[in-house]
């Protein structure tokens, strides 16, 4: 499924809906460059969970968690270059624990996590603020939360 | 022995990618400060890699501690305090550290002090600066963290700004990885600016608002990926050393004119700069600049103080423990602790 974001309006617009839909247990992979909007779009969808404090970049700390409706949990794996890795910092807990995972650069650990997840591919556009949005995943669910959405 | 005089610390930093150990007496005198800096594994891999980091961390801390004994020319039974860095950092890391700290305090029967790094960062200066005493207004900037604070007091850190999204030592990281440096890009990007334009580009110098003390560097992150793309399509040059110093003036313009708007707010006449970026020669140099026009006295740690070390760690909780802040063994890691 595509979405085309046209401003950094409509990112929020669909940021805030998208979070308003998130459930627990839920995992969020965001794939795209450098710059692709990534911590900007789980800072949209932050809000749609009712995340009130800053959502800043987790590129240091790995993993940031938030209290929203539901806890959410921020990771960046960008840093990481082994799945290995992984299994001592604990991370797989969190996949199946009691919150929200919001999971940045997914692609590099793509095996640890569970099947049951939305993908979102963040590719740039024309202009400098167009995105556009390749949804995948977890059939289902993509389809629960799509009509849960209800976009124009 | 009077309380605080002639006082042994012994302290311990395993926050992020540095082990390190320190002996310091009195809060200011280092007797010892061993870093074992695990920079060369890290170069691999273009970044901090975390499993690494811990795994580096149980395998040197104790002969790091040994060696910081050593060099300090003391033993453990000279010890009279423990401190230790509590958080904010990777939660692994600081296990290895505090878990530690806690079974020297345990079997020493000593006290122990658990440190917030940022705090370190800032008290890096007290070693420094003997003459260096608040109250201050403090700027921390690194890979993981962007601080505007005001120090009322040793241990009384009021947080006016932070960064709302990345920490201005990533957006140098960052740059750097996509010009072609090797990590970290700090310092690259620092000796490259030094030569290059920094006019060529005219990046954008996020404010936010004139209201806040906040800051943002990722849109500034982006524009330089849209100005590289751009260029790349147009198949121009790309002169790497023009974009440093573009980049690295957008982002040291903003550090600078938000540090002295507060100092002078608050009607400060010292301002402390601290952490990982302020090794940055450009940042020190305007910073002084600044400083001798705005009659405000700059202050900045030696560079080897501005990484992450353990004898910052020895200072700070040598001022907590004198103002009376003591830990108890049942203390955890706080990987998202917060300046206070």
């Amino acid at each position: 499924m595509k979405i085309v974001l046209n401003s950094l309006d409509e990112a929020k617009k669909f940021g805030i809906k998208l979070g308003e839909n998130l459930i627990v247990g839920d995992i969020l992979c965001l794939n795209g460059n450098l710059g692709a909007g990534k911590t900007t779009l789980t800072k949209f969808i932050g809000l749609g969970l009712g995340v009130e404090e800053y959502i800043t970049s987790p590129t240091f700390a790995l993993i940031n968690q938030y209290k929203g409706k539901i806890p959410v949990y921020h990771f960046d794996v960008y840093r990481l270059e082994n799945v290995d890795e992984l299994f001592d910092l604990g991370f797989d807990e969190y996949f199946y624990g009691s919150g929200v995972c919001i999971i940045e650069w997914a692609d590099r650990i793509d095996k640890m996590i569970p099947k049951e997840r939305i993908v979102i591919d963040i590719e740039n556009g024309n202009n400098p603020n167009e995105r556009i949005l390749l949804l995948s995943g977890d059939e289902k669910r993509l389809e629960e939360l799509m009509k849960g959405m209800d976009l124009d | 022995m009077i309380r605080g005089v002639g006082m042994l610390t012994l302290a311990i930093e395993t926050s992020c990618d540095e082990t390190s150990c320190a002996v310091i007496k009195d809060g200011r005198q280092v007797l010892s400060n061993i870093i074992s800096s695990q920079i060369d594994i890290h170069k691999r891999f273009g970044g901090v890699v975390p499993e690494i980091a811990s795994r580096k961390h149980i395998e040197s801390i104790n002969n790091i501690l040994q060696e910081a004994l050593d060099t300090a020319e003391v033993g453990f039974k000279d010890i009279d305090l423990i401190a230790v860095t509590r958080g904010p950092g990777l939660i692994g890391a600081l296990l290895v550290g505090l878990s530690t700290a806690k079974a020297l305090a345990y079997g020493l029967n000593i006290p122990i002090v658990g440190v917030n790094h940022i705090e370190g960062h800032v008290c890096a200066n007290f070693i420094d600066h003997k003459d260096l005493e608040p109250p201050f207004t403090c700027l921390i900037v690194s890979g993981g963290h962007t601080y505007l604070v005001q120090a009322n007091g040793y241990t009384d850190y009021e947080l006016i700004g932070r960064t709302r999204d990345d920490a201005a030592g990533e957006a140098f990281d960052k740059v750097a990885r996509s010009i072609g440096l090797p990590y970290p890009g700090g310092p690259h990007i620092d000796r490259l600016a030094k030569i290059g334009n920094m006019e060529s580009v005219a990046f954008p110098r996020v404010i936010i608002d004139e209201h806040t003390y906040d800051f943002s560097f990722s849109g500034l992150k982006t524009a330089v990926l849209n100005h590289l793309n751009q260029m790349k399509q147009k198949n121009e040059e790309i002169i790497v050393e023009d974009i440093a110093a573009s980049f690295q003036a957008a982002v040291l313009d903003v550090l600078v004119d938000k540090s002295f708007r507060l100092a002078k707010e608050r009607k400060s006449d010292k301002l402390v700069v601290a952490g990982g970026v302020a090794a940055n020669e450009g940042l020190r140099t305007m910073m002084m600049e600044r400083g001798k026009k705005e009659g405000i006295k700059v202050y900045y740690p030696s560079k080897i103080l501005c990484t992450d070390n353990a004898a910052m760690i020895g200072a700070a909780g040598y001022f907590n423990y004198i103002n009376g802040n003591v830990s108890d063994l049942g203390m955890k890691v706080m990987p998202n602790l917060d300046i206070k």
